[in-house]
């Protein structure tokens, strides 16, 4: 059984969104994600700067399996990506809530939020 | 329909991720998939291969017909339990399936043969060994287990009977061992050294459990693949089908042209391609930027479309992305692979990449 914390939210696409600190949240894939996706061996990430709308492709995860595209959650623009993936795409395995975080973007409209998985709506995702 | 082999439940009980394989329920790692690869060459690892199938063949002219049936010439076969990679082809040249033959006895050798091709093999097999009155018997009750590294034969042998033990403990690599209904190998799809088992099902488990408490780490498909890639050998299905001759599969090395006279399904149709000059070549590639080479992948040199990656992923023991892939002749020792619209530089080499636990290529450079 995999970790869902209460406290983010989540898309049916296995992404997880944190709560909105000074305009911007942290984006990163669910533990379930990177359980059922296994060893990860790469992660290309978005650039500083670059906008996405909500659902848009932002970022590949890959793993000994496979390549997986990560949708943005949210709109808004990457403020920061989480560089310690370029060498580490482990840190995503490891803690996939913590240190295995993606990026983060100032959200365009925090109602989108709304729109979103709740933990108990995502945990009947992961054991669908 | 899915098919369970006899170690199923201990796959499941062992924390297996089952994933459906040739319509096989398998293990594809029991928990990572990357430290099985390594256990494999530090330590020792074992694989449940019983998804693959053994075939039995039996009779007087047993070995004309399989210098008839297979590219490769069992005329190699001298000493009992020596063992022959071979490539079988249909009548076009083309791969219907690659598969070890083990010499037995004078009237009794034995194929190991893909799972995803048995169907089809043994079709095939029966079909042509009609002239030869040789007796095709498909064996669905061995398992087979494989137990590879460098520790591999140290953790078996005690777990063998004595006689079974003893010969296997003096078996040089490619040969097998025969007592009863178990069959030893020094074979195996990693590039380490270890065993192929072939035993009745009904003992399967408990050799699995024995190796287990002997140290030898369960591991899944997952492992397997990245091991063979590593160690350079050819996937059927990926690196080569029925469309696709050994010529541009890198399988030269398995066809035995010599001597002229043997007449081998496939032979005519290889003859005349033999020394084309528009043969593609099958070569290894070294990923130099960023990202994960994987299947068909097309590959480019100064924008002009030079072939395709046949099999891709991820070397844990090189901690890069390498591949096999079929390119054509003029490609020169460096190309680019398309990823995801862009041009990723990719260096060429020549495989195994790791043989042994030690590196077989220059990956002198650092990543882009």
């Amino acid at each position: 059984m995999s970790d869902v914390l209460d406290e983010l939210r989540y898309c049916s696409t296995h992404e997880w969104v944190s709560s909105v600190d000074k305009g911007v949240v942290s984006i990163g894939i669910t533990d379930h994600a990177q359980d059922q996706l296994g060893d990860l061996v790469f992660v290309e990430l978005p650039e500083v700067g670059q906008v996405f709308e909500a659902e848009g492709e932002c970022a590949v995860v890959e793993s000994v399996k496979a390549a997986s595209d990560i949708y943005s959650p949210v709109s808004g623009e990457v403020v920061e990506v989480n560089e310690a993936l370029m060498d580490s795409p482990e840190l995503v395995n490891d803690d996939p809530y913590g240190d295995g975080w993606l990026f983060k973007i100032r959200i365009t409209d925090e109602t989108e939020l709304d729109n979103l998985l709740d933990a108990d709506g995502y945990r009947e995702v992961a054991d669908a | 329909m899915t098919m369970k082999t006899v170690l199923n439940e201990l796959h499941r009980a062992g924390g297996g991720r089952m994933v459906s394989f040739a319509g096989w329920d398998m293990p594809v790692h029991y928990g990572s998939q990357m430290e099985e690869h390594h256990t494999v060459r530090q330590s020792a690892g074992m694989f449940d291969v019983s998804h693959m199938l053994v075939v039995d063949l039996a009779g007087e002219r047993t070995r004309p017909f399989l210098q008839y049936l297979l590219a490769n010439d069992v005329a190699r076969l001298q000493t009992e339990g020596k063992a022959l990679y071979s490539c079988m082809l249909n009548q076009q040249g083309g791969v219907i399936d690659d598969l070890i033959t083990y010499y037995l006895r004078d009237d009794a050798f034995r194929m190991v043969v893909n799972a995803g091709c048995a169907d089809k093999d043994l079709a095939w097999i029966k079909q042509q060994a009609e002239p030869f009155a040789v007796t095709v018997t498909p064996r669905r009750d061995l398992a087979m287990i494989a137990v590879q590294g460098p520790q591999a034969r140290e953790k078996t042998l005690p777990l063998l009977s004595p006689v079974l033990a003893k010969a296997a403990a003096e078996l040089p690599v490619f040969h097998a061992a025969v007592h009863d209904d178990w069959c030893v190998a020094r074979t195996g799809y990693t590039g380490e050294d270890g065993f192929e088992i072939m035993l009745p099902e009904a003992e399967a488990p408990i050799l699995w459990q024995a190796l287990a408490d002997a140290g030898v780490s369960p591991c899944g498909l997952g492992a397997r693949d990245t091991l063979r890639l590593e160690a350079g050998m050819n996937l059927y299905g990926s690196d080569m089908d029925e469309q696709c001759s050994p010529l541009e599969a890198g399988l030269n090395w398995t066809l035995a042209w010599e001597p002229e006279t043997r007449n081998f399904i496939g032979r005519k149709a290889l003859e005349a391609k033999r020394t084309a000059v528009d043969n593609k070549r099958f070569v290894g590639l070294l990923l130099e930027g960023r990202g994960v080479l994987r299947n068909h992948q097309r590959l480019f040199s100064d924008g002009v479309e030079m072939g395709e990656v046949t099999s891709g992923g991820f070397a844990p023991t090189l901690q890069r992305s390498i591949a096999l892939a079929r390119v054509l002749p003029g490609t020169g020792e460096t190309c680019t692979v398309e990823i995801r619209g862009k041009q990723v530089p990719v260096k060429v080499v020549r495989p195994p990449f790791v043989r042994k636990g030690k590196v077989c290529i220059n990956i002198e450079g650092e990543k882009s």
